[in-house]
């Protein structure tokens, strides 16, 4: 992408900053409306681990020290004001910041245990892992069974034509898409509405069996009925699949997701149980953020 | 608190905020003219007092109206949903009050062809006293979102309670020692029982006003302890 999420001020806001966990299994940032933290942990266990994680553009640095447990089959909303440095974490699971010549990470980050930037790692492997769906849109020039079969194709993950058929069905009826296309599959990608390219992304991001799916601002550039068909889809998802979602809508947050957390220039500010981080938030910046205060 | 990037959403909160203590004003008054109908037997006053109740039937109507168009144009999250969800609470809490009020006033009505012994009503004055006194409690507490007052007011319904037990014994006793007496003492009985239902109103604010104010269930702190 060629507009990484910039972070502008780069003073550290008093008082809040993540506290290096010497036992680092404890979550380092506070967490809101949890009476027990335990529960979830056996349903839904760490599926991404991150600690210490530091972001530089060049000289500027657009994520502090950030520490946060993604938990599997849950959807996390990552939410904040325009430049707090949630696009660049979420670049960072599928390693699309090495794409950014001047882009540089530090700290760990684990998927399943294993460091995603390890030497060992097969960047190629590890986004067929962990899927991305864009803000916009961006279907191939190519018709709808191409885009879909693409992925699975390159990925072989399918042992002949029967099968990677049956994928590409299985794929955009997940997605919710099939029934709306199923007659003209061999028709151009571009051709669908904007919604509809969107679910087809999606089709084509869970093609390759990802166990993670990242969404930037899935659905901005939609309207609201394919906003809720896409919302409808991700709640669907997340039995299967960890989601990860960055969203400018709070209620859009407060909607699809089980967890959020609360990014400003730069930082980790809060992260918690969606439900209480609505009502109840802790952080001040939070609770101006998300009421509209935020000036 | 810091104030809105949208200016006008600020007004419409003050302003929701503004109504619900118009409201509860409006409220103390009815209560306060009600019992003071009964204790001095004012047909006149009673009368002007059940009319009372209808500018607060309006204002509760005119409060609903505006936080549903608050909830629906602003979607409003954290401590502005809170504040809407109280003024909807207190707002329907106040409503009943004042219908409380209304009923003793049309008691007052209702036995004004009665013999009366100001001895009789000594007990309810006290009570309506304590009630008032809840009311205009809890009604601060909201206006200045001091949980501490509401925890008091709560907690002082206790005391209500007691007074209006040992009300119903000493009515009781009235009647039996004289049965002319039983007409009055149960209209006084009932006018009794409004103002103990007023007293309930008052710590449901008082549970808004928690809610409001720190964003948990008062419950929770009555489960825990204080100390948390």
């Amino acid at each position: 992408m060629s507009n990484p999420d910039m972070a502008e001020p780069i003073t550290p806001p008093a008082g809040h900053v993540a506290e290096e966990a010497a036992d680092d299994s404890v979550a380092p940032v506070a967490t809101v409306g949890e009476t027990d933290p335990a529960p979830a942990a056996d349903s839904h266990p760490v599926k991404i681990r991150s600690r210490n994680v530091d972001v530089f553009y060049g000289d500027k640095q657009a994520l502090f020290d950030l520490g946060i447990d993604i938990r599997a089959r849950m959807v996390t909303a990552l939410i904040g004001p325009s430049g707090c440095g949630k696009s660049t974490y979420i670049r960072c699971l599928n390693r699309m910041n090495d794409t950014i010549e001047i882009a540089r990470v530090s700290g760990l980050i684990e998927l399943d245990g294993q460091d995603i930037y390890s030497p060992d790692i097969d960047v190629v492997e590890l986004r067929a892992r962990v899927g991305i769906v864009f803000q916009k849109p961006n279907p191939f020039p190519k018709s709808i069974f191409e885009n879909v079969a693409y992925g699975p194709r390159i990925h072989g993950l399918a042992a002949g034509k029967t099968d990677l058929e049956e994928i590409v069905v299985t794929s955009l009826t997940r997605a919710g898409l099939f029934e709306e296309v199923k007659d003209r599959l061999e028709d151009p990608g571009t051709g669908l509405s904007g919604g509809q390219q969107q679910r087809l992304c999606i089709a084509r991001a869970i093609a390759v069996s990802p166990e993670v799916i990242l969404m930037d601002e899935p659905c901005s550039a939609l309207d609201p009925i394919a906003t809720a068909r896409v919302e409808e889809l991700i709640d669907d998802l997340r039995k299967n699949y960890t989601i990860v979602i960055v969203t400018h809508s709070m209620q859009q947050a407060a909607r699809v997701s089980q967890r959020t957390a609360m990014f400003h220039l730069g930082y980790l500010v809060e992260e918690g149980q969606t439900d209480a981080i609505f009502t109840n938030p802790t952080d001040k910046r939070t609770r101006d953020y998300i009421t509209g205060r935020y000036g | 608190m810091s104030e809105h990037i949208v200016t006008s959403f600020d007004d419409e909160l003050r302003e929701l905020a503004q109504s619900i203590a118009q409201m509860g004003g409006l409220a103390e008054q009815l209560l306060e003219d009600a019992v003071t109908a009964l204790l001095r037997a004012d047909t006149e006053l009673a009368e002007r007092t059940i009319l009372a109740d209808r500018q607060i039937n309006f204002l509760e109507a005119d409060i609903e109206e505006r936080a549903i168009l608050i909830i629906a144009r602003r979607q409003p999250m954290a401590q502005d949903l809170r504040a809407i969800i109280a003024a909807f609470r207190i707002s329907n809490d106040l409503e009943r009050v004042a219908d409380l009020g209304k009923n003793i006033a049309r008691r007052v009505l209702a036995i004004e062809d009665q013999p009366f012994s100001q001895k009789l009503s000594v007990g309810v004055e006290h009570l309506a006293k304590l009630g008032l006194r809840q009311l205009k409690n809890v009604l601060d507490a909201y206006g200045s979102h001091d949980v501490e007052k509401a925890h008091k007011v709560w907690e002082e319904d206790d005391e209500i309670d007691a007074v209006y037990t040992s009300l119903f014994r000493e009515l009781l006793t009235y009647m039996m020692e004289d049965a002319r007496n039983i007409t009055m003492c149960t209209h006084l009985l009932f006018c009794a029982k409004n103002i103990e239902r007023i007293g309930d109103h008052a710590t449901n604010i008082a549970e808004a006003v928690h809610y409001m104010v720190t964003g948990t269930r008062m419950e929770e702190l009555t489960d825990h302890g204080e100390a948390d």
